[in-house]
């Protein structure tokens, strides 16, 4: 038997990896929510496990996502994941066919060129033993860029590392040993028995310089206890999201999500977090107001060491732009938002003040401003110009008297709460008897696309004045305002409307570019969601956000959320616009009597000078 | 001394009074304006407070000291562009017609808070909200009406609009509109004497000789009511008027009128020229107010040599701070100059 | 005793000596701002559940602030979080975290995940 002392080491550890990593799967799996349960039994035998497996192979070993961002990182990634993963597979082989059979002792492929020492002669054998040479200076190059990330981050493009704790070190420090010393192991016993290639060869004819055969032993003891030391810390520290992102590809391919409670799969994307640190870049209050221990990576780690603090949970905008940005696609201000939730009390109601009225009127179209338009009037009081204009009966439902849409609340965690304004709403939304909803402000059209269950659509204005002008309901003058649009998060990011507001901007005036839009579109600073910081950062970060915006200089800086337009109109950068105002003042009136009494003015103004 | 030559940039009070004090010192000054007429904000005021003083008295006795000979004034001219060059300070117009002298003086002084920004209140949206300064405008014509042409039973006074908000970034307080919103509550109630005047304050601040006094006289002969809360909105209803949301704090219950006109006591905000040539000239302090060496020795200098600092372009002043202010500004540029000659021993 | 028919209550005044007043201390370590309010009540009067019912956040904070803790839990229950009041603040007191601050240290049941 291929047997020695030195792999009880590795044996050892392997075991308690696999034991851990199980457990806590099983615990996971079967934490997870009715809703996520039914999506895995639906989907568990379709093509979508086919797609899934695919995917692991894309994102876990190849890293594809971070080759994107990042060339030079991917490749850091990808050296390491896949050139280890093939340094197994290509290794379990190798040994299989040395031994004979497929059954040969488990750590002989780990340790194949100890026990391997006489001339080979099985098939393929000076291939197996070229290509374990090279895998292994792949992932050694991966090792090499590792440690440089670590002391200079930005040589890989990122502009600010994770800071780690013990676990990671142990692991990383351990990562980075467990190749060096399997070269120096390799390469000693081809000093020896000569059965080593282009590169352990070559190492070992440098290491006959010195008593290398006092030195063998010593190194596959060392390498193997690395081994250990990396397999035991694994389960704690960030590794663990090598195997567990595997699960949450084939859950996510299965189509289960984050829901409103905590569940197991809120605790299979907590551990999937490579703490990578992209999101630290991507986050405005780190490069615009200078706050670096709150961001996504940070909040996942302390809520999986069980140390987070209100300060950290509740320190976010909610922006999504973290969520944009994460290779391993976290749904990461959902999981922020489930860990802000608060106990409920069971049977209690709120807001028993609201009687929910039955209206008398039947309407076709339910505008719906939100507590924040409020405070624009000039956004409501462009909508109704556009209704009147295109002469549809509405219903403004919170004209005087309104209910928040219970998004506020909900984002606080205050779920229970959250509903009863939900119920109320929906209650009045449904004897109205509208066929559709308009909302003015993007967290209501959140909150009502999402968490209410409505039997009619619901848009906002911005979509709504598209299909307008669409059916020729509005018609409007183009002009050469020079306009750059700025995406309200929660219209853009949180809910992918990106195209509507853009294409009406464009029939009024000159739509500009600016750099970050779209998906990478900024925060205004104003967003409810953060309950942490002062207004002194939210004007920073709406400066910043400001200054991206104007670059090109426009006229107007339109928007489509209240809040939003709130924050800019005091940055004094440019005239903030709501793009429902841009339109009311550009629409033209189709009323035939108004033109003809403009014709006969010109009319009599000519008669008039003919005359004199 | 009667070879130096002084630029002053903005022809407000503070600007004619220097002017006039270094003239009557044989000093040659040249006096910009970028309006037509002379007297800067003053134009605007119908009467003064703390006395009803008229402002076109105090006006034309400003712009007849402009007749001096020694004083050459420059209207619709506007200063682009105010620089330090061969040891004389340069000022730039808007038709590119370059002016040397020794010594400038800034006394481009401020510009009413643009209502507008504060949405919520209705400026610019709702047609019966007037700011301070279109209220002086209107009692110009002897009548206060609605746009309907209507004899307003109510109207109310809105401090502190643009000042002491933190959200339109100006933290300071503006020092005149609390006691323009008592002097106008009294001048409205003189015109209609059966109208009911509110006035919503967070602090009535009556700092100045006869200030508390007029607010007194404000309670017991006209019946102004004051309402200690901020208006956070306003409303049109039907027929116009506009419906108010505030909090009456001292009863802590949350209050609603309906009134005729609502004013909006706007603040006092740096003007476009001070934030431009304090920014050129690096001397710009908070707010885009000018800075001046120091509150107390050196006020009426800025860092730079030679370049002088005289009335609103400095902060917020009243209209007697401001005149003497301007006097002030002449004296330390006398001062400077006579220093000067001995320095060269002249 | 004997019954006199009416009885003597306490007198409604708030004793600076005995009144709880560390407990703003909390607030103040949470949200700076909050010391800034100087009461001019915009914020109640924007509030969009005052539309509704009786409530009132400045006088609320002014009773936190003095250490008036009672009753206040079930006045906060009434807000709904909707940010209004944040937005007409003139002192740029993030009043919605006031008043969450207030509603959590008001009701440790409040807790269940964080902390």
């Amino acid at each position: 038997m291929n047997y020695h002392p030195f792999i009880l080491p590795f044996s050892l550890g392997a075991i308690f990896l696999f034991a851990v990593i199980s457990f806590k799967f099983i615990l996971w799996i079967r934490n997870l929510d009715r809703k996520q349960r039914y999506f895995v039994n639906k989907n568990i035998f379709s093509f979508k496990t086919i797609s899934a497996f695919w995917e692991v192979i894309r994102e876990a070993l190849i890293h594809r996502n971070i080759y994107k961002k990042n060339p030079l990182l991917g490749y850091m990634h990808m050296s390491l994941a896949f050139g280890w993963f093939l340094l197994i597979v290509v290794g379990k082989i190798e040994s299989s066919l040395y031994a004979g059979t497929f059954f040969e002792e488990p750590w002989l492929a780990i340790f194949f060129k100890y026990f391997a020492k006489e001339q080979h002669e099985f098939f393929g054998a000076a291939f197996f033993s070229f290509a374990m040479d090279f895998l292994l200076l792949i992932v050694l190059s991966g090792v090499f860029l590792a440690v440089i990330k670590r002391f200079i981050s930005k040589f890989v493009g990122i502009k600010k590392a994770t800071k780690h704790n013990k676990f990671d070190r142990i692991a990383l420090a351990s990562l980075w040993w467990i190749f060096p010393l399997r070269l120096l192991a390799e390469s000693s016993t081809a000093a020896i028995s000569g059965n080593g290639d282009f590169l352990t060869g070559s190492v070992g004819t440098l290491l006959k310089a010195i008593p290398v055969e006092a030195l063998e032993l010593p190194l596959w003891w060392a390498y193997s206890s690395v081994l250990c030391i990396f397999f035991v810390s694994l389960p704690f520290s960030r590794y663990m999201h090598i195997p567990t992102e595997i699960v949450l590809v084939f859950l996510r391919k299965w189509g289960a999500t984050i829901g409103e409670q905590y569940s197991g799969l809120t605790d299979i994307q907590i551990n999937s977090c490579s703490r990578c640190g992209i999101c630290i870049d991507a986050c405005q209050l780190n490069f615009a107001a200078s706050i670096n221990n709150v961001q996504s990576v940070y909040f996942i780690r302390d809520t999986r060491y069980g140390n987070l603090t209100d300060n950290v949970a509740n320190n976010c905008l909610m922006c999504g732009r973290c969520v944009e940005a994460c290779p391993v696609g976290l749904e990461l201000t959902l999981v922020r938002q489930q860990l802000r939730n608060k106990a409920e009390i069971p049977g209690k109601h709120y807001f028993d003040y609201s009687q929910a009225k039955t209206i008398k009127d039947k309407t076709d179209v339910i505008y719906f401003a939100g507590c924040m338009t409020h405070l624009t009037p000039t956004i409501i009081i462009a909508m109704k110009k556009i209704f009147n204009e295109a002469g549809i009966r509405f219903w403004f439902m919170d004209e005087d008297k309104g209910l928040c849409c219970g998004r506020p609340m909900r984002q606080q965690g205050y779920i229970q709460q959250s509903k009863d304004l939900i119920s109320k709403n929906m209650r009045l939304i449904a004897s109205s008897g509208a066929k559709l909803l308009v909302t003015s402000c993007p967290i209501c059209y959140k909150s009502f696309t999402e968490e209410y269950v409505l039997d009619i659509p619901v848009m906002h204005h911005s979509e709504y004045i598209k299909t307008l002008i669409d059916n020729k309901s509005l018609k409007l003058n183009k002009t050469d305002l020079s306009i750059v649009f700025h995406d309200p998060c929660e219209l853009g990011r949180g809910s992918g409307i990106y195209e509507q507001p853009r294409d009406i901007l464009k029939q009024v005036g000159e739509l500009r570019k600016c750099s970050l839009e779209r998906e990478e579109a900024l925060c205004c600073g104003g967003s409810l969601a953060n309950t942490v910081i002062e207004l002194e950062t939210q004007i920073k970060i709406r400066n910043h956000a400001l200054e991206v915006l104007t670059e090109s200089k426009p006229e107007v800086l339109a928007t489509a959320c209240p809040l939003c337009k709130k924050s800019f109109i005091h940055g004094n950068k440019a005239k903030v616009m709501d793009i429902a105002e841009i339109v009311a003042e550009n629409i033209i009136l189709q009323t035939k009597i108004k033109t003809l009494t403009k014709q006969s003015m010109h009319l009599t103004k000519d008669l008039k000078t003919k005359i004199n | 001394m009667n070879n130096k030559n002084v630029i002053i940039i903005g022809g407000g009070p503070a600007g004619i009074e220097a002017a006039f004090n270094l003239a009557n010192n044989d000093i040659s000054v040249t006096l910009f304006e970028k309006e037509s007429q002379p007297g800067g904000n003053v134009k605007n005021w119908a009467k003064l407070f703390p006395d009803f003083g008229d402002a076109s008295v105090v006006r034309k006795e400003l712009t007849d000291k402009l007749k001096h000979n020694n004083i050459k004034f420059l209207a619709n001219t506007k200063i682009d562009n105010l620089k330090w060059e061969n040891n004389n300070w340069v000022a730039i117009t808007d038709k590119d017609e370059k002016h040397t002298a020794d010594i400038a003086l800034l006394a481009t002084g401020f510009e009413v808070f643009d209502a507008r920004r504060k949405e919520e209140l209705g400026y610019g949206i709702y047609d019966n909200v007037i700011t301070s300064v279109d209220f002086e405008e209107m009692y110009k014509t002897g009548k206060i009406l609605t746009t309907e042409g209507k004899i307003p039973e109510r109207i109310a006074f809105l401090n502190c609009v643009g000042s002491r908000d933190e959200k339109v970034g100006n933290h300071y307080c503006s020092r005149v509109c609390c006691i323009t919103a008592v002097k106008q509550a009294i001048e409205f109630k003189e015109l209609v004497p059966q109208a009911q005047a509110y006035c919503f304050y967070m602090d009535m601040r009556m700092a100045g000789q006869f200030y508390e006094e007029l607010y007194r006289k404000s309670q017991e002969e006209f019946g102004v009511n004051y309402i200690r809360g901020r208006i956070s909105e306003a409303a049109v209803t039907m027929d116009k008027r506009i419906q108010i949301k505030a909090e009456d704090t001292l009863s802590a219950l949350p209050m609603k009128i309906t009134v005729d006109i609502l004013v909006l006591m706007v603040g006092i905000e740096s003007s476009e020229s001070t934030l431009k040539l304090s920014t050129d000239n690096n001397i710009v302090g908070p707010y885009g107010f000018a800075k001046s060496k120091s509150l107390f020795g050196k006020d009426n200098y800025s860092e730079k040599k030679g370049l002088f600092l005289a009335g609103t372009c400095k902060r917020p002043l009243t209209l007697p701070e401001t005149i003497a202010d301007g006097r002030s500004a002449a004296i330390e540029i006398i001062n400077y100059l006579r220093l000067l000659d001995e320095e060269l021993g002249i | 005793m004997k019954n006199w028919g009416f009885n003597i209550s306490k007198p409604r005044a708030i004793d600076f000596d005995t009144a709880d007043t560390s407990e703003y201390s909390k607030i103040i370590e949470k949200v700076p701002s909050a010391q800034r309010c100087l009461m001019c009540g915009a914020c109640a009067a924007t509030c969009s559940a005052s539309n509704h019912i009786d409530f009132n956040f400045r006088n609320c904070h002014l009773k936190y602030r003095r250490g008036q803790f009672e009753g206040l839990a079930e006045e906060f229950d009434k807000c709904m979080l909707c940010g209004k009041c944040k937005l007409v603040c003139p002192r740029g007191v993030n009043t919605r975290a006031v008043i969450y601050n207030m509603r959590i240290f008001l009701n440790d049941l409040n807790y269940k995940n964080i902390e």
